[in-house]
This record gives structure tokens, C-alpha cells and sequence, in this order.
């Protein structure tokens, strides 16, 4: 079934990148995120988790990055976690989706994030200082790289944007108040959680990475197989929100509590 | 302006362990108590259940569970003449909130300290002489010993269910077990847990160098279990998903699973959720508490009179109530005069990775959180620190509890953090890496301490506790030396190469280490030095009793829950004479 799947969706990294630089990717007819499981998925639930999945995520329609930024985000995730000749990345994965529904969600409202200043810097140890919610950062440092780069990085060669990266990551560059490194940073962890979360979020699409590490996933009992030392499981992984059908239905805005309210007497 | 409400006999301010258990002893003499929780009440069904707990950037890295630090956060800073700021995220450490406490989400590691710990200072100056010690160093006896807790960790261990091999039953070794720990009464209640790969690979690896194996005591079930409240356990299935979660199983002993229901049966006990404590009332003399004063969720101010006060929140907290509330003097590090915020320690946590082969498969991810199979040979005094010039030491053991991948991905010194190469490393990796822990004690200090911070608020307008901590020179050289002898295990253990973590300066707030923040309120003889006595009764105000890890003189190599769940049946005991006959029983 494999190779009639996702046709449609078929998307190279390559590809995205080329449409990313034209700016045609965030104005692309969308997919709404239910679609994102197909009826091929069924039948791919019978694959072994050994065998690299094919299928991309489906276009991203973003609802918090505009179309400049969505590039940016799509091009530098693209090298944090590039395609290989057996597994694909981050774009493969859908993490610019991730990222999008993360920064237009709760978490990039500055969900769990104690604001109140006064705003100090810190000393290393004492972590992130700045009155920006993800959100803010995002935004803020989006756009101000805009401004300051003479080449969008999308239209760079990726030897250019791997060298763009790792100046990011050096830091010492100013965007408009975001420290490069805190930008970089904040980048780099969305762009693993979208890679390796639960594809709930509308990342991991297809559980790519955890095929790709041997991760079984959301569900295991593995009781009668912990005293089995060295034993190769070798089974499809479980996203938490998989019904029996194997279908996944994505759902990014989860929130970061259990319960809302405390309840009262 | 608060209501007041009608006066009770108890109030606990907290419901986790600490507060679940005295609840329950305290209604069980008949005395009206209220459980004050600021957190939701959180039950295993629904709240714990599938799907949505099996949710790694939920629980895990955003931690759904934990305190609501948008509210209530903490400061830090690593010495005196710093700034403090708020630790804005949890990551460090991770205080709950809700009903159980910090212990729904803990991993169920249970043990007990060693006898020389409780009279610490006399044991280290003996074997030492007294100026073997680092001057900063601040250690202290407990006024307890471990013969006197010896039933209460029994009984704590009994209502958790707590599966492991016991070492030494009355002085006599027991084969397979901890050669080196505290004689216990009986056996555990149920047997060890299943040993994993990476647990037997290194138990053959120590095996050969010398070294003494056990498994690790685990409140995660080997077996179906009913403790003596009559509340029924089941097996841990070892699903991987432990630390930070609630387990769904009713597996992992927790105040929901052991002792909480045989409270709230008693028509007597009441729980009351979406309470914040703002303060303990004192009379005028400040010698008598007369209650608390709390703000419920709708943000309705109350006053709960009550004859006895419990304070048993998360340690941080309760000194933090302790300062809020003027009881106690605070702690001057400059003078050593004061008593609350005093010896504030941690855990010194080293690690190592040992890299096998790819035909090696690891599996990390079969997993429960207390799993594990490990060493007390390099614990706390177990061996001569004559020529070493550092007291303290650690347990050493691999000690997986998850492969949960957003965080759980090693690779080798050297590889980048992402890019082409990372993405191999991480593939070639994940199934092939065993873990290390060398889980160090943190001796107290002058310079560590907990205040009231002077700038920032949490959201009732009140001070935010203020941490200052950075790891003695002390626990440095003893990170060190435990770091050397990790190599050398994790070479035995046949990997391809070994990394070594010691722990080295500065305390950092984003990198998770412990949960186990302790002192501040610590008991002891002497009210000079010590904010409790030895039946964790405050000095300065006799009908209040603070219980937790708070009392900790200074912390030992060990996980704290076991420590913390024998003192807290010690204070029942003593609270049960307490009532008939009420004063200061120093």
C-alpha cells in the first residue's frame, strides 16, 4: 500500500524548501489537519516500524507564522533535522507545523511561564529572563533577522544556512532585544518537540522519528518482556490519540495543566 | 475581609504525603480535621488515566502536573552577592500540586538513610576528628536516631507496598540484598521488581569488581498488594511513562493509592481544594498557632481556627509558610544566627553513559521509575574518606526509568546538537546506551539558605522564597572521586566507550537534577540550630508541627520520600501523646 500512499502529499524536503523560497508554501491550498490521516493509513498500521515511512506531512496551513516567517522556520528546521537517504526530517515530520500551532496556542501565550518583573539579566544558571512569551520571542526575533539579513535564508545554499545556524546558536547578535542564542535555543527545542512528541500535536507526522529510533510510542506493558534482555521489538508505534482504526486524531492545543481551576470545597 | 469559620481540631496545610497521612492518624483519634490542598484533588481514575497521560511533552517537559509557577514560583541564585530571578519554568526541580503531591509524580525509589546519618556530625568527627571538615560545612545530628525510626520506616514502607530485598534483617545479612544498610525488622513487603538489561548488565560488571548488587527498593509493584488501610495495589507493568506522570495502573504508591481514600471515609476528615494558605495566625504572644488563613479559588478569604496545625507542604513551602508567618528566626548566613532557611541542601547527581554495540539492544523504554539495580559501596560513610579529604558518597547504579525520546536521546561526547551527524548519532544510539546514576548527598553549608525574596510576589502579593545554593567544595571533590569510580564500572560494563558526568559548579536552574530541595525547618536538640525539635514540633510555637523534608539536618546520598514517610509516622506517634497532654515536648 505503501507506494500508492499519500501521493497527493507527496513532498519532498527539496521540494518545500523550492516553494518555501518562493513564498508559494504558506498560500498553497491547505489540508485541515484532520485530513492528515488518510485511509492508506490503516493498512500502513500492518507495516513494521523498521520500514522507513515514505509519506510527508501534508501541507501546513498556518495559523500563526506569515508567510515570511513560515519560510524561515521551514528552511532552518529543514537543517536541524534534515532529510536522509533512509528517514526523512523535520519538514517530512511536519514540525513547522508543530511549531505554528505552538506559537498560536497556549504554549506560545506563555502558558506555565511566570511573567512578572522587574526584567533582569541573569547569570546562565538562572535561565530564561526575558518578558516575551514564545510567542513574542518568535515574532520578534523573526523580525528582526528579516531586517538584518541581506539573504532570506531559504534562498541560501544549505552550507549558507548551516553556517547562518551555528552563528544563531554562537549568539552575540542582537534581535531586537532577543539574544540570538535565546532565539536559537527556543528554535532548536520546539523543532525536537515537534519532531519527537506525540504526533497529537500535528508533528512527528506518520511517528517518523520513532520509527526511525525504536521508540514503541505512547502505549507499552512491557511486563512480560523487561527480563528479556536484548530482545529487537519490532513493532508500529502508538500515538496516544490512535484509535482502532490507526487513525490519528491530531489535537495541538492540549493544555500544559490537568485540570483548569483548582475546584473549590 | 475573611470569614471566619467554625473553629476545628487539625488543619494540615497541604494533602500530599506528609498532610494525607497525619489527616488520617489525626481523624482516627476522633479529632475533626481539615486538609487544606491549594492544588486540585486528583484521583487515579479519571485523572490519571489513558489516553491522555501517556503524553511525554505534557507531563514530561512541560509538566502538567507541577506547581503553578505562573502563581507561586521560586528565586534562585548561586551565592549571597548575586541577584536573585525566578526560576520562570520549573526545570531543576519540580514541586507538585493537587492532592498526593509531589509524590504522584515521583518514581517510587524508596529508601531509608544509613544509621551514621542520623547523628551525622558525631559519627564524621569521631572516625575524622573535628578538623577533617571543610570550615563552611554546617552538618548536625538529627536528634533522632535510626533505631527510633526504625518501626516508622517499617510501617511507611508497609503501606506503600514497597518491593525490594531486604539486606539485614536484625544485624543478620540477607544474601542478595544491601550489605551495607540499617538493620530492618522483616523482609519488604513484596519482592523486588524484574531486573532490566541495563540493570543486569551492570550487575555482572560490579559483581566482577568487587562490588555488592541489589536491586533497587521500588514503591512501583513487583505484585498485586493490599496494605494494612486495606488499599489494594497492582503490578507495575513497566510502562515507561513514571516520573512526572500519575500512574494509571494504581502501581506506583501514591497518597491516592495508599492512605488518602482511608481518610476522606472518616466522617471526621474533610479535604478542602483551591486552598492557598497565605499565613499561619498566631496568638499575641506568638507562642500559640490559632489557625490559618486561607484564599479559596473564587479568591474568597477565610479564617480556619483550629487547635493544632499541621504544616506538611512540599519542603520549599513549608519554610516558605514558616517566614510568611514570622514564626522561627530567619537564618543569617553572615552571622550563622537564626534558625529558618537554615541548612538548605540538594542532591549531588553525577552521571555516565555506557555506548554499546548496535547488536546490543537496551531497550530503555521498558522501564518503571524505580527499576534498577545498584551499589552502596561508595555510599554516604560505607567507605574510609581518611585519605580522600571529602565526607559523602553516593549510590551508584543503572537506574533507567524511561526512553521517552523528546528527552531521552544520548549520543557520545563530541556530537553536534543537530544537523546531519546528531540525527546518526541519535538513531545509532538510542537502543544501545545504559545509563549510570551516582546520586550524591549535599552536605549542608553556611553560605546555602532559604529567605523571603525582597522584590518578587506571587500571586496573592506575597513573597516568593528565595533559594541560594551552590554545591560545596566538599561535594565537588566527592562528584569527582564518584565520577572516577563510574568510569571505571562503566568500563567493566562492555560498552564501546564510556562519558562520565561529574557534577561540577554552578547549581543551574534549567537542568533538571532533583527534587529533592531539604532543611530550612530542620529538627534537632538544640533551638539554637534547629527550627523543630526531635518530634518535628516548631520551637517557638508549640502546637505546630512541620513535617517533610524541611526537617532534614542536611541530605543524605538517598532518595528522601522513604525518609520522609518514617518521620512523618515518628511525628504521629508523638503527636498522639501530643494530644492527650499538649505543650512542648522538647
Amino acid at each position: 500500500m505503501e507506494q500508492d500512499s499519500g501521493k497527493d502529499f507527496e513532498f519532498s524536503r527539496r521540494d518545500a524548501l523550492k516553494l518555501a523560497a518562493t513564498g508559494l508554501l504558506a498560500t498553497l491550498p491547505v489540508t485541515p489537519a484532520v485530513a492528515e490521516t488518510k485511509p492508506e493509513t490503516h493498512a500502513q498500521h500492518n507495516q513494521t516500524s523498521a520500514k522507513p515511512a515514505k509519506q510527508n506531512a501534508p501541507k501546513t496551513t498556518y495559523t500563526f507564522l506569515n508567510r515570511q516567517e513560515a519560510a524561515f522556520i521551514e528552511a532552518a528546521v529543514a537543517r536541524l533535522i534534515p532529510a536522509d537517504e533512509k528517514w526523512g526530517g523535520a519538514i517530512e515530520a511536519g514540525v513547522p507545523n508543530y511549531i505554528d500551532k505552538q506559537l498560536g496556542g497556549s504554549w506560545g501565550a506563555g502558558e506555565r511561564l511566570y511573567r512578572s518583573g522587574p526584567w533582569q539579566k541573569g547569570t546562565p544558571t538562572q535561565g530564561y529572563q526575558l518578558p516575551f512569551t514564545p510567542a513574542e520571542l518568535f515574532r520578534t526575533a523573526l523580525k528582526a533577522l528579516a531586517k538584518q539579513m541581506k539573504k532570506p535564508l531559504n534562498k541560501m545554499t544549505p552550507e549558507e544556512q548551516d553556517s547562518f545556524l551555528k552563528s544563531l546558536e554562537k549568539g552575540g547578535t542582537d534581535l531586537d532585544g532577543v539574544p540570538a542564542e535565546v532565539f536559537f535555543s527556543s528554535l532548536l527545542q520546539l523543532t525536537m518537540e515537534g519532531f519527537f512528541s506525540d504526533p497529537v500535536y500535528g508533528g512527528n507526522y506518520n511517528k517518523i522519528s520513532w520509527r526511525m529510533i525504536g521508540f514503541p510510542g505512547a502505549y507499552g506493558s512491557y511486563y512480560d518482556l523487561v527480563d528479556k534482555h536484548g530482545i529487537k521489538i519490532d513493532r508500529e508505534p502508538l500515538s496516544l490519540a490512535e484509535d482502532a482504526m490507526g487513525k490519528i486524531h491530531t489535537h495541538p492545543n492540549i493544555p500544559s495543566s490537568l485540570k483548569h481551576g483548582q475546584g473549590g470545597r | 475581609m475573611a470569614t471566619r469559620l467554625k473553629p476545628v481540631d487539625v488543619v494540615t496545610v497541604g494533602v500530599g504525603m506528609t498532610g494525607a497521612i497525619l489527616g488520617k492518624e489525626m481523624a482516627a483519634l476522633g479529632l475533626k480535621v481539615v486538609g487544606l490542598e491549594r492544588g486540585p484533588q486528583l484521583d487515579t481514575v479519571p485523572d490519571f488515566q489513558s489516553p491522555n497521560m501517556h503524553d511525554e511533552l505534557r507531563f514530561a517537559v512541560r509538566k502538567a502536573l507541577m506547581q503553578d509557577n505562573t502563581k507561586e514560583a521560586v528565586t534562585a541564585r548561586n551565592n549571597s552577592d548575586q541577584t536573585a530571578l525566578p526560576i520562570r519554568r520549573w526545570d531543576s526541580f519540580l514541586p507538585g500540586t493537587g492532592t498526593g503531591g509531589a509524590m504522584v509524580h515521583w518514581n517510587g525509589q524508596t529508601y531509608r538513610f544509613q544509621v551514621a546519618d542520623f547523628i551525622y556530625k558525631t559519627h564524621i568527627e569521631k572516625r575524622y576528628g573535628k578538623k577533617f571538615l571543610d570550615p563552611d560545612l554546617q552538618i548536625q545530628d538529627w536528634g533522632v536516631t535510626y533505631d527510633e525510626l526504625e518501626p516508622h520506616y517499617d510501617r511507611f514502607e508497609y503501606l506503600c507496598g514497597t518491593s525490594g530485598k531486604a539486606g539485614n534483617i536484625k544485624g543478620k545479612i540477607q544474601a542478595g540484598g544491601n550489605p551495607f544498610e540499617g538493620w530492618r525488622s522483616r523482609e519488604y513487603p513484596t519482592p523486588p521488581m524484574k531486573e532490566h538489561y541495563a540493570g543486569a548488565l551492570f550487575r555482572k560488571a560490579v559483581t566482577n569488581l568487587g562490588y555488592h548488587p541489589f536491586p533497587q527498593p521500588s514503591s512501583n509493584l513487583s505484585q498485586p498488594y493490599t496494605n494494612p488501610e486495606g488499599l489494594s495495589m497492582q503490578t507495575c507493568s513497566f510502562c515507561g511513562f513514571c516520573e512526572r506522570f500519575g500512574c494509571e495502573h494504581y502501581a506506583k504508591s501514591s497518597p491516592q493509592t495508599i492512605i488518602l481514600p482511608a481518610a476522606l471515609k472518616m466522617s471526621n476528615y474533610e479535604l478542602r481544594t483551591g486552598c492557598q494558605v497565605l499565613r499561619i495566625n498566631l496568638d499575641k504572644d506568638k507562642k500559640k498557632a490559632t489557625g490559618v488563613t486561607y484564599v479559596d479559588a473564587a479568591g474568597r478569604e477565610f479564617e480556619q481556627p483550629a487547635d493544632l496545625v499541621l504544616l506538611t507542604a512540599f519542603s520549599l513551602n513549608n519554610v516558605r509558610m514558616l517566614l510568611l508567618s514570622g514564626i522561627g528566626k530567619p537564618y543569617d548566613p553572615k552571622t550563622g544566627e537564626g534558625v529558618v532557611g537554615r541548612n538548605y541542601a540538594y542532591q549531588t547527581m553525577n552521571s555516565a553513559q555506557i555506548f554499546y554495540d548496535e547488536s546490543v539492544n537496551i531497550n530503555p523504554f521498558m522501564a518503571s521509575g524505580s527499576s534498577g539495580t545498584l551499589i552502596d559501596d561508595l555510599s554516604g560513610d560505607n567507605f574510609d574518606h581518611g585519605p580522600l579529604k571529602f565526607i559523602g558518597g553516593a549510590y551508584v547504579g543503572a537506574i533507567n526509568t524511561n526512553g521517552r525520546p523528546i528527552e531521552y536521546r544520548p549520543t557520545p561526547p563530541g556530537t553536534p546538537k543537530w544537523g546531519a551527524d546528531w540525527k546518526k548519532a541519535v538513531v545509532r544510539h538510542y537502543n544501545h546506551t545504559v545509563n549510570l546514576n551516582g546520586h550524591g548527598g549535599s552536605t549542608a553549608s553556611r553560605q546555602n539558605y532559604l529567605d523571603l525574596d525582597p522584590t518578587y510576589k506571587d500571586a496573592w502579593g506575597l513573597p516568593l522564597l528565595r533559594i541560594t545554593f551552590d554545591f560545596p567544595d566538599n561535594d565537588i571533590r566527592m562528584a569527582r572521586y564518584i565520577g572516577d569510580q563510574m568510569k571505571k564500572i562503566g568500563e567493566e560494563m562492555g560498552g564501546k566507550q564510556v562519558a562520565v558526568q561529574a557534577r561540577e559548579k554552578s547549581w543551574n536552574t534549567t537542568v533538571y537534577q532533583t527534587t529533592h530541595n531539604t532543611g530550612g525547618a530542620v529538627m534537632g536538640t538544640d533551638p539554637k540550630t534547629s527550627a523543630v525539635n526531635r518530634y518535628l514540633q516548631s520551637w517557638d510555637v508549640s502546637n505546630l508541627f512541620v513535617v517533610g523534608a524541611s526537617a532534614f539536618p542536611q541530605n543524605s546520598c538517598y532518595n528522601p520520600t522513604g525518609t520522609v514517610g518514617a518521620l512523618t509516622y515518628w511525628a504521629a506517634e508523638a503527636l498522639k501523646r501530643y494530644v492527650k497532654s499538649p505543650g512542648a515536648m522538647g
